[in-house]
């Protein structure tokens, strides 16, 4: 029988903001889901999310604002390595994704008068932000993890927790018909047959050791679809956040919306200053931030803020502390109620992990690993309108047909560095808008859910026990210790891939991580039982782990350049030094071309596949579509910024001349 | 940087960690020592870490991982709830330093005894979230459509709303409450997947809603679209296992994590609940 005459049958893979917006609008559109996850998707990690999630409003158009520049905000924090029709659309849609949270009773902070309450965040000067006080994505995630529950109650949605995603189920043409999932109490390994499957399975903190992220950010889910032929793409791009509170176990995210409240960043002028930090005078205190950044202030974008907090640490050695890293981010000047109306949730949780209550103490932070820009390689299909084609059934489908790809998981929205308060949005955005494509997807198949071959099924899942036994029983000689592993592969990337990288230390990374692969690949495990076995499931994610981490240090090493999040110092683009201004402008005119043959070079997205056969992924490079924004110069705080900026705005008139004879005006 | 008192600032060099163990539903429970090296900044999570990765007690006898359940590590995902040093709370935010001071010889972890144990730390909780389907916990809208923005919300409601909307399923509040008792079923031979389950919803639905459940139906009656639902919430909660079953011993909201209020909604339900009886006997 035709799929399009039945409903439509979907795996969708996590239950956070993505997966619970797709399976709920699926639902919607009559489908049945079957929704896979880790954990009880009401504690997936979108709950982490603190600070608040952006639209355009009636307020900031009234200033001006308008959905292009949402757009423009985006693209230029992003470093121009986002694709734009996507962007266009998500910001378009912002609005109505978060008056459709308002309706689903999201308690969004109000003002005196009953309308949301906005605040402002990094990359932008508007006040774009609704809030739910300081826990906005728990808030979030609670109204969609209510409304899944009520099509669960409804029968439209079954939900499989505590199940580990293991593989995608591939015919012989390549096309994605299901999903292989493994319940982590009874560790029963079964197909999941469907008409398409849907990953929304977050980021690959994990990959870190320590991060903002919860623990099953592993980004092995992602990783078993790119072992298998789906591309992945911007591995290089992970967002380190400015502000975390160091921990054993984790590092604890400290919001942007502490700087967006009006938290000040600064460190004591003399070096670990012994004084409290109360006692020492304004005059003693260095705000780097607002000085070396008049117009953004405490709210640059994140990767500079992360670069300036870490060069005021490791370069002038101006750490707060002397044996460990940090600097004060200070609310102290903020009225009790009000710190307790609008981030009361955050400094909750620094007071209950450091035991000191940052209403009377500038809290002591330091960056680190939050978020990957990059993940799936997915496609789009770009509307007349510069936009996305609603329901064509190629919008955010990878590599592999059938398989889609939302959420953190995909590359699209954020380029290389994401401005804060926009991951929320393209969560919900993309969980909303792919359920006409996915849907019209299983109509226009011939053979669906109900028609995969039982010798199909049978075989994917024989794959996993294969896997699963082998790694209980097959490594007996062994003494690799997933756990360490872990640790060591951890230490790696932290040391290699953050915020400062250099060509040596990623080439010696590539090889220790090479070797830690192998290592991987032989565990032997403690627990080789048959019930509720977590560190078999530890050592299935952490193999899995290696493939991303390869493509990370691999796409790191050949971009030569620095953009966003991406920071090489041996190839930063030098600020303008001469003040004769003959010799200035001399300077800006070579800025701007050297500007733009980096460009020619680097503005492409890094698109990696897999290679089974040596281990190792293969990395090719495509064109980023700016159609809607020409790229300029990212120059926030620069040295010469305005010489620049003066050269640039010349050619772009120039340009913009040349080409309005030819080309209709697509842009504003 | 934990805020030490000048008293508490010499460390021991390893902590000895007591760990009521159980291999699966129904077996005996065991107590097992382990020892971990102590680090600064340490939290029960972190200990647990280090026990699942040298597997080994304090005998040195060679063990599998102690099995437990975590998230978000930052107490807002509401996973790691387990019994430590004789109280429920979250593993996360109970730090070392902290513990110390409530006992200083060892920490002992145990599973929350409400539940039925899956192994070891890790409990099944889904009844805490069948109680949420029970009183449909969750706002009625016609579409998910774009149709403008929702009603306007004066900031008084919202900050009622807020601290009920924060209850994050952890837990803690049922196993505090005396009136909260475990239902453990175990299945029947030849019993389908389906049929327990369905077996299990009949008992959990007979069981004591909790807390939580109570607390979930007030913030919904008190949203504008949400309290179209208002009536069947209140009958959920005058049914059997509803909210008569509170023997107002007000353990919840004293072991609460996030502090929410409990009590005050459960005294608002069953204000509500009454009115909703007498309308109910006038309207016959």
């Amino acid at each position: 029988m035709a799929a399009s005459t039945q409903p439509a049958r979907v795996v969708v893979i996590g239950g956070g903001l993505a997966g619970l917006a797709s399976a709920m609008k699926l639902a919607e559109l009559g489908s049945k889901v079957d929704l896979i996850s880790l954990t009880p998707v009401k504690r997936s990690h979108s709950v982490c999310a603190q600070g608040g999630i952006n639209s355009c409003n009636d307020q900031t158009r009234q200033l001006g604002d308008d959905e292009w520049k949402h757009l423009d905000d985006t693209v230029y924090g992003g470093d121009f390595l986002n694709h734009q029709p996507p962007v266009k659309e998500m910001a378009f849609w912002a609005p109505k994704v978060i008056e459709l949270m308002d309706r689903l009773g999201v308690p969004f902070n109000r003002t005196g008068e009953g309308f949301i309450d906005r605040r402002r965040f990094g990359g932008t000067l508007y006040k774009r932000t609704a809030f739910a006080g300081a826990t906005t994505g728990q808030q979030l995630l609670y109204a969609l993890d209510e409304q899944v529950r009520r099509q669960e109650a409804a029968g439209a949605i079954e939900k499989y927790e505590f199940w580990d995603f293991l593989g995608v189920i591939q015919d012989e043409t390549g096309r994605c018909r299901g999903a292989v999932a493994q319940n982590m109490n009874t560790m029963e390994i079964r197909s999941f047959p469907a008409d398409a499957v849907v990953v929304a399975t977050g980021g690959c903190g994990l990959i870190y050791g320590r991060s903002t992220m919860s623990v099953f950010c592993t980004g092995s889910a992602a990783s078993r679809c790119f072992q298998v032929g789906a591309k992945y793409a911007n591995a290089e791009f992970i967002q380190v956040h400015p502000t975390a509170i160091p921990g054993a176990d984790k590092l604890r995210l400290m919001s942007e919306s502490a700087r967006g409240e009006g938290g000040r960043v600064w460190v004591p002028r003399t070096p670990q200053d012994p004084r409290s930090p109360r006692d020492i005078p304004e005059a003693d205190r260095y705000y780097f931030l607002e000085e070396r950044y008049p117009e953004y202030g405490n709210l640059v974008p994140r990767d500079i803020a992360t670069r300036e907090i870490f060069d005021i640490c490791v370069n002038e050695g101006l750490s707060v502390e002397d044996d460990r890293m940090c600097v004060y981010l200070d609310l102290t000047h903020i009225e009790r109620s009000e710190l307790d109306r609008k981030l009361g949730g955050i400094l909750e949780i620094y007071e209950k992990f450091q035991g000191v209550d940052p209403r009377d103490e500038p809290m002591k932070i330091f960056p680190a690993v939050h978020y990957s820009m990059g993940g799936l390689w997915a496609d789009y299909v770009k509307s007349a309108d510069g936009g996305l084609e609603p329901g064509a059934p190629r919008n955010h489908m990878t590599s592999i047909e059938g398989l889609y790809a939302i959420g953190e998981c995909d590359y699209h929205y954020h380029g290389a560095n994401r401005l804060g308060a926009n991951s929320l949005l393209s969560c919900i955005f993309t969980g909303l808008f792919t359920g006409t494509s996915i849907v019209n997807y299983a109509a226009s198949q011939k053979s669906g859910a109900a028609d995969v071959p039982q010798s199909l099924l049978d075989a994917a899942v024989k794959a996993q026990q294969d896997r699963h036994d082998h790694l209980l029983n097959g490594n007996k000689d062994s003494d690799e210790n997933p756990y360490l592993i872990h640790q060591e592969l951890g230490d790696i990337m932290t040391r290699a891939a953050t915020v400062v990288r250099k060509n040596d230390q990623l080439r010696e990374a590539i090889e220790k991580v090479d070797e830690l692969h192998e290592r991987a690949m032989r565990v032997n495990l403690a627990d080789t039982g048959t019930w509720t076995n977590q560190n078999v499931i530890f050592a299935k994610a952490l193999q899995d782990m290696f493939p991303l981490a390869k493509a990370l240090l691999r796409g790191a090493l050949q971009r030569d350049e620095c953009r966003g999040a991406h920071f090489k110092p041996e190839f930063i683009k030098p600020p303008l030094t001469s003040d004769d201004p003959v010799e200035r402008r001399r300077q800006a005119e070579a800025w701007c071309d050297a500007f733009e043959a980096n460009n020619e070079k680097y503005l492409k997205s890094t698109v990696a596949t897999w290679n089974s056969a040596t281990n190792q992924p293969e990395l090719t490079y495509e064109p980023v579509d700016t159609s809607l924004i020409p790229p300029r110069p990212r120059l926030y705080g620069l040295v010469g910024a305005e010489a620049i900026e003066e050269v640039w705005n010349e050619r772009a008139a120039a340009k913009a001349g040349q080409s309005e004879s030819t080309q209709p005006a697509g842009s504003h | 940087m934990i805020a030490l008192e000048p008293s508490v600032k010499n460390r021991p060099e390893f902590i000895n960690v007591r760990v009521r163990r159980q291999d699966g539903p129904g077996e005996k429970p065991y107590w097992e020592l382990h020892k971990v090296k102590y680090e600064r900044e340490m939290n029960v999570i972190s200990v647990l870490q280090r026990i699942a990765a040298q597997a080994t007690t304090v005998d040195g006898k060679k063990v599998t991982p102690v099995a437990w359940d975590c998230g978000c590590l930052e107490e807002v995902c509401g996973a790691c709830t387990m019994v430590i040093n004789g109280r429920v709370r979250q593993s996360c935010s109970a730090l070392v330093d902290r513990l110390f001071e409530e006992n200083s010889d060892e920490i002992v972890l145990e599973p929350m005894t409400k539940f039925p144990v899956l192994r070891d730390l890790m409990v099944d909780r889904s009844r805490l979230f069948e109680a949420l389907e029970r009183v449909e916990g969750w706002v009625p809208v016609d579409s998910y459509y774009n149709l403008g923005p929702g009603e306007r919300i004066p900031r008084e409601d919202q900050e009622r709303n807020y601290p009920l909307s924060q209850c994050m399923s952890c837990g803690c509040c049922l196993e505090a409450c005396p009136q909260y008792t475990k239902i453990e079923l175990t299945r029947e031979e030849g019993e389908s997947d389906e049929a327990f389950e369905a077996r299990k919803k009949a008992a959990y639905d007979e069981g004591f809603i909790g807390p939580h459940a109570i607390s979930q139906a007030m913030l919904f009656n008190n949203h504008p679209t949400g309290k179209a639902l208002a009536a069947e919430r209140l009958e959920a909660l005058i049914g059997p296992g509803g909210i008569s079953a509170c023997g107002n011993a007000q353990n919840c909201v004293a072991v609460c994590p996030k502090e929410i209020p409990l009590t005050t909604s459960i005294a608002r339900a069953g204000r509500a609940t009454t009115l909703h009886a007498i309308k109910k006997w006038f309207d016959r």
